[in-house]
């Protein structure tokens, strides 16, 4: 049996069947619906799939890119099976899921790796390095979270809290304090505790905020400075209830910062967070993590192959 | 993205002139591209699906106006339908005859609760009125540390609860407490949940039923897509929703979301968010919002506008003398007094889209001042003066600064102004705004 983020997990299954049977449910059924009852693809077929790829947030012009194959393919003649077309569907999402750019997740640093997580406001952030941190810790690493959300109201105690349960240090400062300053600590503590993984908070920011992504960049020429080669990695989360924004949020936030990852948060609600499809399909950004809760384990790898095979199982 | 629609209607309409109605088939093609607009706007499709009907049999059979362009025709039927659906019931916050009221902040997670709540006291309190706030919410880490932060922020009182960790129980003793206190208004924070988590709804329904709130505002996130329509569906079921606070609409989010909810819920919009500071809260404006989804600036508003203050006859008559040849000072006078019924210039430009042929006319910096004295030194000629600008010699135009209290100088570069403007006037055939439009653009006066 094959489940949405990689198999055999164990205890995680009941899990990502909960997470994901809204988004497998409503895709398929509907696909099923359309399909049955219809005899050959014509194309009423094609809107209603059209509506669905458009339901699950993938947006117009990545669901029209789809179709088009299909319709292309139907007009050669080359189907005319209606059960066949969930197939191609499946086939084409995959197709461009698996057209990012490699994984850099996990590739060993000599000293500390350092991980900026950012995103908009209100996204997840905060609770997604709470869940990161621990899944590094369970693998042995030395791991310290750094609390730059100096912005936030209670951001700092949040993060704290967070780094308790996952068994972490936190580098902190006050609420105020310049947010390159408290990473500059972060990063001479994790120098020299010897710390493998140096986990940056950061403030919620709107990508229109051209002072705040100033800042953003100024830690990242900190980070940079301080640790040839850091950031590691800049994951940005991505919130999936997020409509077509979340690819203008998945650009704007590349340009400034040099996105490496996705993390697609609170897939464990209705949304289906189709917009990293089209995030895939342009910016070719890997989704590496998805959120499936609020607590410290509701974090699953990413596998764009199961993710497409369960919504079609 | 932006004004791409107004562009592409423009091209489906161009054909159009001369036919009396707007045809079936026009219709159809301009309500695809309407279509498109909405869902790239994060609108549910089922909606966008319902809303084109609407629209539909609005838009078959209507006159095709004098005053506008097909294609803004459209747009305004479009427009008026969503302002309608939109705006339509009334925003007022509701208050119960017992003291305190009581507004139940709710919605799912990370859509900005907790940050609307100091907002609205610190909204409330302005207003007059005496606010208390509380957080119930027990299960994020440091929530109601958020909220005490964010109270002594607005200088508004909270709360606290120490030691106590059971959301109903906090939610009495606050109630108990601002009862004692004199507040008239207790705003309760609640923890961000999914509508699917049936144990969270039914503590909310408790909540709903011991506090018998006179608002229950469910906060939802400007960027939110197409779920939008399920979230706030399942609240409004369980709870009966009263408002919707719209959050994070500082950003560049279209916000189609907005009209998912007040499709699906039937509540009005009391407020939106448009930052992170407590001050950033303001009145909901659908007109706002509309242009937003559909990408167009203000350019709406401005359509209608024009409508109302432009003098048609006028224009028409500004139409032949240009053709002819024969545009007086007297008729530019004219144009800058109808021009400025449209409200300040600056206003006007600001309300452009920063797209296309606008680009560079948004940034004109327009000196109020200096419409003044134009007008100011056309008032100072003589009729022959303003009929035939070629006698106006030396003498004359001293006689001209002195009467309207200008220099030489500035009479001069009117008078420059005014020739470069006629040839610029002959070569504008229909502008953007279409034909009527077209003939209202003023020459550079910088
Ligand atoms: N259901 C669910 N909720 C989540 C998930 N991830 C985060 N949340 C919740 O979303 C809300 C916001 O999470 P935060 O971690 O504070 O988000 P953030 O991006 O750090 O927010 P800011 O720092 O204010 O920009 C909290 O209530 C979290 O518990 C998830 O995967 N599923
Ligand atoms: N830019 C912007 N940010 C906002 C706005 N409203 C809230 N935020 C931010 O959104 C994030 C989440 O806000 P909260 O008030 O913590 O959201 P919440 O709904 O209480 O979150 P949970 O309690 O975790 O469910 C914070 O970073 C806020 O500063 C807004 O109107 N504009
Ligand atoms: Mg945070
Ligand atoms: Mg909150």
């Amino acid at each position: 049996m094959q489940t949405l983020f990689g198999p055999q997990e164990k205890g995680f299954f009941s899990k990502l069947k909960e997470a994901v049977a809204s988004t497998r449910s409503h895709l398929v059924t509907k696909i099923e619906d359309v399909v049955k009852g219809k005899k050959e693809i014509d194309a009423e077929l094609l809107d209603d799939l059209e509506a669905i790829l458009i339901g699950a947030d993938l947006g117009v012009e990545t669901s029209n890119e789809v179709l088009e194959k299909i319709r292309n393919q139907v007009s050669r003649k080359q189907i005319n099976d209606p059960t066949q077309l969930k197939f191609l569907v499946k086939d084409e999402l995959k197709r461009i899921l698996d057209s990012t750019d490699g994984r850099v997740l996990d590739k060993e640093v000599a000293g500390t790796r350092v991980i900026m997580v950012v995103g908009v406001n209100g996204v997840g952030k905060t609770t997604t390095i709470g869940k990161l941190a621990n899944l590094y810790r369970q693998k042995e690493k030395k791991v310290v979270v750094c609390a730059a959300d100096t912005f936030r109201a209670a951001a700092i105690e949040q993060l704290e809290i967070w780094g308790r349960r996952a068994g972490v240090d936190i580098i902190r400062q006050k609420t105020g304090a310049d947010p390159s300053a408290v990473l500059f600590d972060a990063i001479t503590a994790s120098k020299s505790r010897a710390i493998d993984i140096l986990i940056v908070d950061t403030a919620g920011r709107l990508h229109t905020k051209n002072n705040l992504m100033g800042e953003l960049e100024k830690m990242k020429r900190i980070a940079g400075r301080e640790i040839p080669g850091a950031p590691h990695e800049v994951l940005l989360v991505i919130d999936a209830t997020t409509g077509q924004n979340g690819l203008v949020q998945a650009r704007e936030f590349t340009r400034s910062v040099g996105v490496s990852g996705i993390i697609l948060a609170k897939l464990d609600g209705t949304a289906k967070g189709g917009i990293v499809v089209a995030i895939a399909r342009d910016l070719k950004i890997p989704i590496q993590y998805v959120g499936v809760g609020e607590k410290v384990d509701d974090l699953i790898q990413f596998s764009s192959e199961h993710y497409i095979n369960s919504l079609f199982e | 993205m932006l004004d791409q629609l107004s562009q592409k209607l423009q091209t489906i309409f161009r054909n159009l002139r001369g036919e009396g109605k707007l045809s079936p088939d026009h219709i159809e093609q301009a309500l695809r591209e309407i279509r498109l607009a909405l869902l790239e706007a994060d609108v549910n499709f089922k909606v966008v699906k319902q809303f084109i009907e609407r629209i539909k049999v609005r838009a078959l059979g209507q006159e095709v106006m004098e005053s506008l362009s097909p294609s803004h025709q459209v747009i305004k039927i479009v427009r008026d339908e969503l302002v309608e659906t939109l705006g339509g019931t009334s925003p007022r916050l509701n208050f119960s005859a017992k003291l305190p009221s009581v507004f139940l902040i709710v919605g799912l997670q990370g859509s900005g609760k907790t940050t609307s709540t100091g907002k609205l006291a610190r909204w409330l309190n302005r207003n007059g009125h005496r606010s208390y706030l509380v957080s119930i919410d027990v299960y994020r880490p440091a929530a109601r540390e958020q909220l005490s932060i964010i109270a002594r922020e607005v200088d508004v009182s909270v709360y606290a609860g120490e030691g106590v960790d059971d959301p109903l129980k906090l939610c009495r003793e606050a109630l108990r407490e601002a009862g004692n206190s004199g507040y008239d208004v207790l705003l309760i924070d609640t923890a961000g949940r999914l509508h699917i988590d049936e144990q969270l709804m039914q503590e909310l329904r408790k909540v709903k039923e011991l506090a018998n709130p006179s608002e229950i505002l469910f906060v939802a996130d400007a960027m939110t897509g197409q779920d939008a329509v399920k979230s706030a569906q399942e609240f409004h079921n369980q709870l009966g929703l009263t408002g919707v606070i719209l959050t994070k609409l500082d950003g560049d989010a279209r916000g189609g979301a907005a009209l998912s909810i007040k499709t699906v819920t039937g509540q009005p919009i009391k407020f939106v968010g448009v930052g992170e500071k407590y001050d950033a809260l303001e009145l909901f404006h659908p007109d706002r919002l509309v242009s937003r989804i559909l990408g167009m600036g203000d350019v709406l508003s401005l359509i209608e506008k024009a409508e109302e203050a432009i003098d048609h006859k006028k224009a028409l008559e500004f139409e032949k003398k240009l053709r002819s040849d024969s545009f007086t000072l007297e008729d530019f006078r004219d144009q800058l007094r109808q021009m400025r019924k449209l409200g300040p210039l600056e206003q006007i430009l600001s309300m452009l889209p920063q797209v296309g042929p606008f680009k560079e006319l948004t940034k004109v910096k327009v000196d109020e001042k200096e419409l003044l004295h134009i007008e100011a030194i056309i008032n100072s000629m003589t009729p022959k003066e303003r009929n035939h600008h070629q006698i106006i010699n030396g003498s004359r135009r001293k006689r001209i600064a002195r009467g309207s209290g200008t220099s030489v100088q500035q009479v001069n570069q009117l008078l420059k102004q005014y020739v470069q403007a006629r040839k610029m006037m002959k070569q504008v055939g229909s502008g953007i705004f279409g034909k009527r439009f077209g003939r209202m653009k003023l020459p550079d006066l910088g």
